[in-house]
Parts: structure tokens; sequence; C-alpha cells
């Protein structure tokens, strides 16, 4: 397992990549601003990469945090690429239903479930 | 503290996110010890995040010589909060709904609609620098009625 980030634990599954983020909670420009910084190489080195960003530690985001979702996602299609996100906590979900961002993004239940149909 | 009690505070805070974080954890201690729940506390955290997102960045413009001003009304039945900044305000009648069109695509513009989706009551003054957010216990119809919107 890679550490790219105190924030952020990167595994590989064949081609799949597997981001965790470690922080519980989510909020400030700091964590966002780290969080961007190793994802957008990771995505801008990867044609079409297959990432898979797991939520299981976080319980807690602001809006700022849907805002670098969709700054990846935007990077990630733009090179032929897929992003799932997993393991997201019920309440964070609500957050993704009230802004209707649970009907852009590919949201599975676990790691699992998410690498059913990738590439490996 | 007993939970019964009513709480009131107030402050005049420089425009830092250290300095909102602060009041930020001590509203939240007060909303916990009256008894509200993880929901209830999840909901308020987040709209307040938003709120002094809001007033540092875009309010204040991220001077940290501007000040912004909080008070907080906090009983076991409701929440009461306002926030000042000292910019030139905002018309939240503008805003663009970002669950419409291309909006969903855009990178921000969510903040409001989560502080509307979690309190019962998000009123501005006339200027537009001061948000006046109120939470009622027991809010999932409000949930589902945002969700279902």
């Amino acid at each position: 397992m890679d550490q790219l980030s105190p924030n952020l634990e990167i595994k590989y599954h064949g081609t799949v990549i597997l981001a965790t983020l470690a922080d519980e909670k989510i909020l400030d420009d700091t964590q966002i601003q780290e969080l961007e910084g190793s994802f957008m190489p990771l995505v801008e080195q990867n044609d079409a990469i297959q990432l898979i960003i797991d939520f299981s530690n976080v319980k807690f985001l602001t809006s700022s945090v849907l805002g670098l979702l969709i700054r990846i996602s935007k990077k990630i299609y733009e090179k032929g690429g897929k992003l799932r996100l997993c393991a997201i906590d019920a309440k964070i979900m609500e957050v993704f239903r009230i802004t209707r961002l649970d009907k852009i993004f590919e949201i599975f239940s676990d790691q699992d479930d998410a690498l059913v149909g990738l590439k490996r | 503290m007993a939970p019964t009690t009513v709480w009131h505070k107030s402050w005049n805070i420089s425009s830092v996110r250290r300095e909102a974080e602060a009041v930020c954890r001590e509203l939240l201690k007060a909303v916990q010890i009256r008894g509200y729940d993880e929901h209830e506390l999840f909901g308020v955290h987040l709209a307040l995040e938003e709120a002094f997102m809001n007033a540092i960045q875009h309010g204040n413009h991220g001077d940290p010589a501007k000040r912004i001003s909080i008070d907080s009304l906090i009983t076991p039945e409701k929440i009461d909060i306002s926030i000042t900044d000292e910019g030139t305000g905002f018309n939240p009648k503008g805003l663009p709904d970002p669950r419409h069109g291309n909006n969903l695509y855009k990178c921000s513009g969510r903040g409001v609609l989560l502080i509307r989706a979690y309190m019962d009551v998000v009123e501005y003054n006339e200027r537009g620098n001061c948000v006046h957010l109120i939470k009622f216990r027991d809010t999932q119809g409000r949930i589902k009625k945002a969700l279902d919107s």
C-alpha cells in the first residue's frame, strides 16, 4: 500500500487503483488542497485510469469535497477513465442525494462491489 | 451544565478558519449536550461549516482583518444562530440551483442548498451579509422535502 499523502492510501488491484480517504472529517482548504495534490498527478499520469475512491473512514465532509470530486471526475473522463465511489456513510450519502450528485457518480456499497466489471 | 438550560453566546472573531472552527466546536458542544441526536448534529455542523466558509471566502474575501460576528441561542427545542460578515452581501435568490442542468457539473455553489436542506429557517438580511439559521428538533420532514423536490 502506498501513502501518497497523510490523508490518502493507495492500493492496486491489477490495473485498478483503489484510493482510501484516511481522514474522518474533510472540511478545511488545506485538506482539500492536499487531496487534490495527490489525486491529480495520479489521474494525469494514468490514461484511462480506473479509480475507486473508498469513503469508509469518512464521517463528515463539506461541499468543497463535492467540488473536488467533480474536478477529479472531469479530468478522468477527459482521459477516457472510470471513477467509482464506495463505502459512503449513510449521512454523507444523504448529502449526495440532496445535491443530486448520486445521479452523476457511480456509487457502490463496498470495494468488492465497486471492482465488479472493471478490467483487471 | 444541565441539558434543559437555555444557552446564549455571542462572538466577534477574525475572518480566519481557525477562529471559526473554535466557535463551531463550542456551538456543537452546546447543541450536543441539549440532547439533539447524531443526525441533527451532523446537519447543524454541515450548515455551520458552509455558512462560515461563505462568510470567510465570499463575504470577507479571505481578508483576515475583517470580522465575523456570531449570535447564538440554543435550547432543547431550537438552535438559533446568526452569522454576519463585513461583505457587501449577496442576493440568495440570484443563486442558480446546483441540482439542475449543467449546474450539476459545476465545482461550487452547493453550500446554500445544503444549509437550506438541513436547517428549518434560513433568512438573509436585506444587505445579504447576515444569515440567520434556525433548526427545530426533529426535522426529518425538512430533509425528506429537500430530497423529494
